[in-house]
């Protein structure tokens, strides 16, 4: 039996729908398959969607343009970073070129109390919640492992580790249904967690893990997995036989694949899978079909595994450009707008860029400051020895 | 108070520390209805219920991801490993999260979690049900390894992990989850002190989990050959309360380790490490140790040989007089 010919699961979420829409369009697996949820083509045309079109339609003029300058501001930051590690400021930096829609479309759908768990690649997340984007430089600079407090934008550290982060966020949903703040139907308490992941972590143990604790708690946690076609250079047919959306299926939730590279679709399918995690309907796997346009990280050279006529044919479906495109036709900006918005860019990556050279190394003995919450002795003599030893240098001076 | 098992002293200590705290919960798999295939949290979900007393999915990196992830939330997540040799599919998520959490996040999150572990051999098991792998754990900093090795600690003890802002890795000696003493009316020190169980003066004894009890048995029947045979019981592994073993080694100048783990880098080797350092004027022998040997967790018919006992014990002490 084809997958087509299971039963639709049934949730108040529908997105299963999508599956076997009469009127899917005839789209080749490559760039996303008929199931592929897309608002917008490459080309800035806005596609219908009976389900979704309400999602959108609620954006008013000034967060659609708000859309588009988190897109631009991200990628730019993104590109001063990337400078940056070239000049040696950074030690590394893990580019997300390509998936500034899948960040942004996401990210901007999530209320204050709802939690991110990111990888190590979720700037645009990062942004989206708040977070000063120059706290996220810092373990790539090697001042920090992190750095910022988790809980003061609910954005947890960047997870290295690939895949534990589904756990932790799985976890976090099982407190937030402990504390009653799913399904009271009070907007400011109900509160839905997000773990973000990619194709590679399909593979890993714990993903699938997370999908079952997701599942038999029926927790708030939407699994939000960028497939940006490449596990460094592995591609996507190395990770996995099936579609990734169509795993959730297996552990008892909806999945739904959507356009990454579509700002509208991403926000569109990102909240109604967080409303439905809040509202208390459980999980949602997302799979959101997009494409690493740069290397994997500044390491990287994927000039080795892959071809360019793949990029360019990406190039082609740039997030930036199609939203840019649909605004335009749209009337919904004009060109002062998008002129201010490139100014505004220009100014976020030389602050980006002072602020990051400005960053001091930290003091020695830090790394000993928060290791225990509690005594221990063992460690209190090492650090004292530690300071004595660096100590004994200056008097010698 | 009656005599109590140390499998009960542990219950009592869960349900003291389920009832001053509610962010405290208890995970693992066979849990709640069973009570854990010891017992230990046997009525514990019938009174705290299935949020609090959670039956989890079996998937040991699961179980400590998501305690993580709850503790992460204001939760104080209690987690039972099912046996020793269970733990390392949830080796990831203690060493590259649990331990690490505090520090990488410069202070602003603790994950206070317990990660209960009945360990050891002794009861005739069949594979990967009697490990020691405490030097893992040890080993990591920013983990913090208790091991009780009588009813009074174990009840203790456990409110004590539970307590502290720090993770810690709770051992609990299995074979001697059914012996019996009194419970005390309150801990013998905080966690991460040790504590001399018997004074002696010719020789210093330092153990952990169920070889205190074989110390115990080999200091009496020492003393009736005339030696006095001082007994530790090291109870924190990290931090190790130095101050206390480094007293009894400087009251006797001898010290003879004893573990059920390997002695290959096991707690004996930073223990004579640490000796040496620190109180070599003190020293009449060689630091010895008395451990598991250096190979796999042999099958039950042969563990008797593989564990140290009481003879292997008196004839270390033996060699460290004879010096």
């Amino acid at each position: 039996m084809s997958d087509n010919e299971v039963a639709p699961l049934e949730t108040a979420f529908g997105v299963e729908h999508h599956v076997t829409r009469a009127d899917a369009p005839d789209r080749p697996a490559s760039e996303g398959g008929p199931e592929m949820v897309q608002l917008l083509t490459p080309e800035g045309e806005r596609v219908p969607d009976p389900e979704l079109d309400a999602v959108v339609d609620d954006l008013s003029d000034e967060a659609l343009r708000g859309l588009y300058r988190d897109l631009v501001l991200v990628r730019r930051f993104d590109a001063e970073a990337t400078a940056l590690q070239r000049q040696g400021e950074l030690g590394l930096w893990a580019s997300l070129l390509g998936q500034e829609a899948a960040q942004v479309g996401s990210g901007r759908a999530l209320r204050r109390q709802d939690y991110a768990f990111p990888t190590y690649r979720e700037h645009g997340v990062a942004w989206c919640r708040g977070v000063d984007p120059v706290n996220l430089l810092g373990m790539f600079r090697g001042v920090n492992h992190g750095g910022w407090d988790p809980n003061e934008k609910n954005f947890h550290l960047y997870t290295i580790i690939i895949g534990a982060q589904t756990l932790h966020a799985t976890g976090y949903a099982m407190g937030v249904q402990r504390d009653g703040d799913v399904g009271t139907g009070d907007d400011r308490r109900d509160t839905a967690v997000i773990a973000y992941f990619g194709d590679g972590a399909t593979s890993q143990g714990d993903v699938s893990e997370a999908l079952v604790f997701a599942g038999v708690n029926n927790s708030p946690v939407v699994f939000f997995c960028q497939n940006n076609q490449w596990a460094i250079s592995e591609p996507n047919e190395k990770q996995s036989r099936a579609p990734l959306w169509h795993r959730a299926r297996g552990f008892g939730f909806p999945g739904i694949r959507v356009d990454g590279n579509d700002v509208l679709a991403v926000y569109a399918v990102s909240k109604r899978a967080l409303d439905a995690a809040r509202t208390g309907q459980g999980p949602t796997f997302i799979e959101a079909f997009t494409y690493r346009m740069g290397a994997h990280t500044t390491s990287d050279d994927p000039t080795k595994y892959r071809v360019s006529a793949e990029v360019e044919v990406w190039k082609h479906r740039d997030p930036i450009q199609r939203y840019r495109r649909w605004l335009t036709t749209t009337e919904k900006a004009d060109p002062e707008f998008f002129d201010a918005v490139d100014a505004e860019a220009d100014e976020l990556g030389a602050s980006v860029r002072e602020r990051c050279l400005a960053m001091p190394d930290p003091d020695g003995a830090e790394m000993f400051a928060h290791v225990y919450a509690d005594d221990h002795p063992v460690m209190a003599r090492e650090r004292e020895w530690f300071s004595e030893y660096h100590a004994s240098f200056e008097e010698a001076r | 108070m009656a005599a109590t098992t140390l499998a009960k002293g542990i219950t009592s200590g869960l349900r003291a520390a389920m009832d001053k705290d509610p962010k405290v919960v208890l995970m693992g798999e066979d849990i709640g209805k069973l009570g854990g295939v010891f017992r230990v949290t046997e009525g514990l979900q019938k009174d705290f219920g299935e949020d609090r007393v959670i039956d989890t999915p079996l998937a040991e990196a699961g179980i400590m991801g998501t305690a993580i992830g709850m503790a992460l939330r204001g939760y104080r997540p209690v987690v039972e490993i099912q046996f020793d040799g269970f733990v390392y599919p949830a080796f990831d998520h203690i060493v590259s999260q649990v331990a690490k959490l505090r520090a990488r996040s410069l202070g602003a999150v603790t994950v206070p979690i317990v990660i209960r572990i009945p360990f050891g051999g002794g009861i005739g098991a069949v594979e990967h049900h009697s490990e020691s792998n405490e030097s893992y754990f040890a080993h990591t900093a920013g983990l913090r390894v208790a091991v009780c090795s009588n009813p009074h600690d174990a009840h203790w003890m456990i409110q004590q992990a539970v307590e502290t802002d720090d993770p810690v890795v709770f051992y609990e000696p299995k074979r001697r989850y059914w012996d019996k003493g009194e419970i005390g009316d309150g801990p013998d020190g905080a966690l991460g002190t040790a504590r001399v169980m018997r004074e002696g003066t010719d020789v210093s004894l330092l153990a952990y989990g169920p070889m205190v009890k074989t110390c115990l048995q080999a200091a009496q029947a020492a003393e009736e050959e005339g030696r006095s045979v001082e007994v530790v019981d090291l109870r924190s592994l990290a931090p190790l309360d130095e101050a206390t073993v480094l007293a009894s080694v400087r009251r006797t100048g001898r010290a003879v380790v004893v573990h059920e783990a390997s002695t290959f880098l096991g707690i004996g080797a930073e223990i004579s490490a640490m000796v040496t350092e620190q109180a070599f004027y003190a020293l009449e022998a060689p630091v010895l140790r008395v451990g598991g040997y250096n190979v796999p967790y042999p099958p039950s018919r042969l563990e008797e040989d593989f564990l140290p006992d009481l003879d292997r014990v008196l004839d270390a002490v033996d060699r460290s007089l004879a010096y």
